[in-house]
């Protein structure tokens, strides 16, 4: 019974909650005891809360009792990302500096997940303050990628992607700041969607880069992402910057694949040096799939991509430089060196040394320097115009292009082993080298399975890029190509995977 | 354009409140003079005549209605406190004795 229920997609899982063959305190003690089984192991949770889960899920099967109506995810368990503020329930952001700190509120997205009945079974695992490709940035330890324990998980999200790719949960949430939620997914071989900017409110979830920063769903199925995706997006008046209009129609068109006529663009720039032999091969056999499919496929020339590395690594460490100076020791989280003779000065810069992990104090002084009077313009201004640039690449791909939606490999490589880039910053930034583009314009992306490579057995992923507005197009493209391979493979991808 | 200094890193430190070991300073000067080295290739569109970007959204001055609503307590507003002292958070000294 357990084994089962815990391969079951989240469709799966409410339908059967719904018409009571299932309970939802049953689904969700079976993925707490498959994490009970496995965590140890993977470590992509930080922090189980078993009895607020339980207490969710008995909340879902007394509303049934009652027969009242439930909600398309009513009593599915849900791993969520240590980045959103949970009521009661500890936030670390992967560091130090907030070890042991309970949120006095819900950020908008869990207070979300909660209305819509979904069960959280707890908080993942993450590269500090999301800043990260592999998730061992953490201060907690690294987590291991399901499909090989070995290697990374991706990353910032690795114990979101990890959570699913070993069953720990159908269903996660990540952030997507420079690839955070679609490296991961390419990674261990599961679906993760950076929806457009603005889709999903900002409040509650800990600020890194703030122009670039977005929440999104992960799932191991097309359809559960749009369901998630629906759940989570729509505007919050509490979050300046989330979009005041309709959520496009996601799960109409994850149930409704269909390329046929559609016109699909390959970024000539994602390709050369860097990318490995095995993912370009599974990329080329996902084109093929697609024109087999009806789609007409046509390169698309994006000449400002190539800046896009250098651009987003001069904007999001500015930003984080100022986002993280509200860690101060004075009003939450760690405190060093307070002895009665320190200056509050000296106490803020004690506790950042002691509090912060390397990735986030390297950002922290190249947003400093980058900022700086002298050095401004020349970096942090150009870097504007680039994305300017990007952004203008993007709407003639869409506009006079007549292009439907973009396509790339996710990633150059597929999973590094953990500890090889650790202390390589510039070699772990390449890990995003196709998926900045995206946060830098704003707009929508999507990561899916498209095979293992060859040479490494490790999964590969494929990224769909659609206008802002637009995200239904990654579901509808998305739920094709998932329904064409898992009928050519047989089976889902992440059946391959070995047993934990 | 130029490098990065391991003093220039050290002052870098402090406008940013770390008070970065010996060891740190010694580490990071080099990565960081790598990673300034390759996002400097963004100089190359310095002299186009292009509008910068700095959001994805043209926002501005967003409002929300001026509702009274519930909000923290101060018991909850308080509860992540390092130290607190009547109902207020409690720092260290600020400005210099004398």
């Amino acid at each position: 019974m357990t084994a089962e229920l815990i391969k079951l997609t989240a469709a799966e899982i409410a339908a059967k909650i719904a018409s009571g063959e299932v309970t939802a305190v049953q689904v969700t003690e079976a993925h707490l005891a498959r994490i009970e089984a496995v965590d140890e192991k993977v470590n992509a949770f930080l922090h189980v809360d078993r009895e607020g889960a339980l207490a969710q899920a008995r909340a879902v099967d007394e509303k049934r009792a009652r027969g009242e109506k439930l909600g398309p995810l009513a009593g599915v368990p849900l791993a969520l990302k240590d980045i959103f503020t949970t009521k009661g329930i500890p936030t670390t952001v992967g560091s130090k500096i907030l070890e042991g700190w309970i949120p006095p509120y819900d950020a908008t997205l869990t207070q979300r997940l909660k209305a819509a009945d979904v069960v959280i079974l707890g908080k993942t695992n993450m590269d500090e303050f999301a800043m990260g490709s592999s998730t061992e940035n953490s201060a907690y330890g690294p987590t291991g990628n399901p499909w090989d324990l070995t290697k990374i998980p991706g990353g910032s999200g690795g114990g979101s992607s990890a959570a699913l790719a070993a069953y720990e949960a159908p269903l996660a949430i990540g952030t997507d700041t420079g690839g955070s939620i679609r490296q991961p997914a390419a990674v261990t071989g599961t679906v993760g969607v950076k929806p457009t900017y603005g889709a999903v409110s900002r409040y509650g979830m800990v600020a890194f880069s703030s122009s670039l920063d977005q929440g999104g769903p992960c799932a191991r199925t097309v359809l559960d992402a749009a369901l998630l995706h629906e759940a989570i997006a729509g505007h919050d008046p509490l979050d300046s910057t989330s979009i005041d209009a309709p959520v496009p129609p996601v799960v109409e068109a994850a149930r409704n694949g269909d390329v046929k006529g559609m016109r699909i663009g390959i970024v000539k720039q994602f390709r050369g040096e860097g990318y490995q032999a095995g993912v370009l091969q599974r990329f080329d056999e996902s084109v093929e799939l697609l024109k087999e499919l009806g789609a007409e496929v046509v390169e698309v020339d994006c000449p400002s991509f190539d800046l896009a590395l250098a651009a987003y690594y001069l904007i999001a460490p500015s930003e984080c430089s100022s986002n993280l100076a509200r860690f101060d020791a004075m009003r939450y989280g760690l405190r060093v060196g307070d002895d009665g003779t320190k200056s509050a000065e000296d106490v803020t810069a004690l506790t950042r040394e002691a509090g912060f992990g390397d990735e986030v104090k390297r950002r922290v002084i190249l947003g400093t320097y980058a900022l700086s009077s002298g050095y401004y313009d020349a970096y942090y201004g150009s870097a504007q115009k680039v994305r300017t640039l990007i952004t203008r690449d993007f709407e003639k791909a869409f506009g006079e292009g007549g292009v439907d939606v973009l396509i790339s490999p996710t990633t150059p490589t597929t999973a590094f082993p953990i500890g090889e880039r650790a202390d390589d910053p510039m070699a772990m930034y390449l890990a995003d080298l196709c998926t900045i583009p995206t946060n830098l314009a704003g707009n929508a992306a999507m990561s899916l399975p498209c095979g293992l490579a060859p040479e490494d057995g490790m999964p590969v992923g494929l990224q769909i890029i659609a206008p802002a507005m637009a995200d239904d197009r990654l579901y509808r493209v998305g739920a094709a190509v998932e329904a064409a391979f898992t009928a050519r493979w047989g089976h889902p991808l992440l059946e391959e995977a070995p047993s934990l | 354009m130029p490098g990065i200094t391991r003093e220039e890193v050290a002052h870098l430190a402090r406008l940013a409140r770390l008070e970065l070991k010996d060891e740190e300073l010694d580490h990071f000067a080099g990565q960081l003079d790598d990673i300034i080295g390759a996002v400097a290739r963004v100089s190359e569109v310095a002299d186009q005549d292009v509008p910068p970007t700095s959001h994805p959204l043209p926002l501005t001055n967003v409002m929300r209605a001026d509702d009274i609503r519930p909000s923290l307590t101060p018991q909850e507003a308080l509860s992540g406190a390092p130290a607190q002292e009547q109902q207020r958070f409690k720092v260290p000294q600020i400005l210099g004795e004398d």
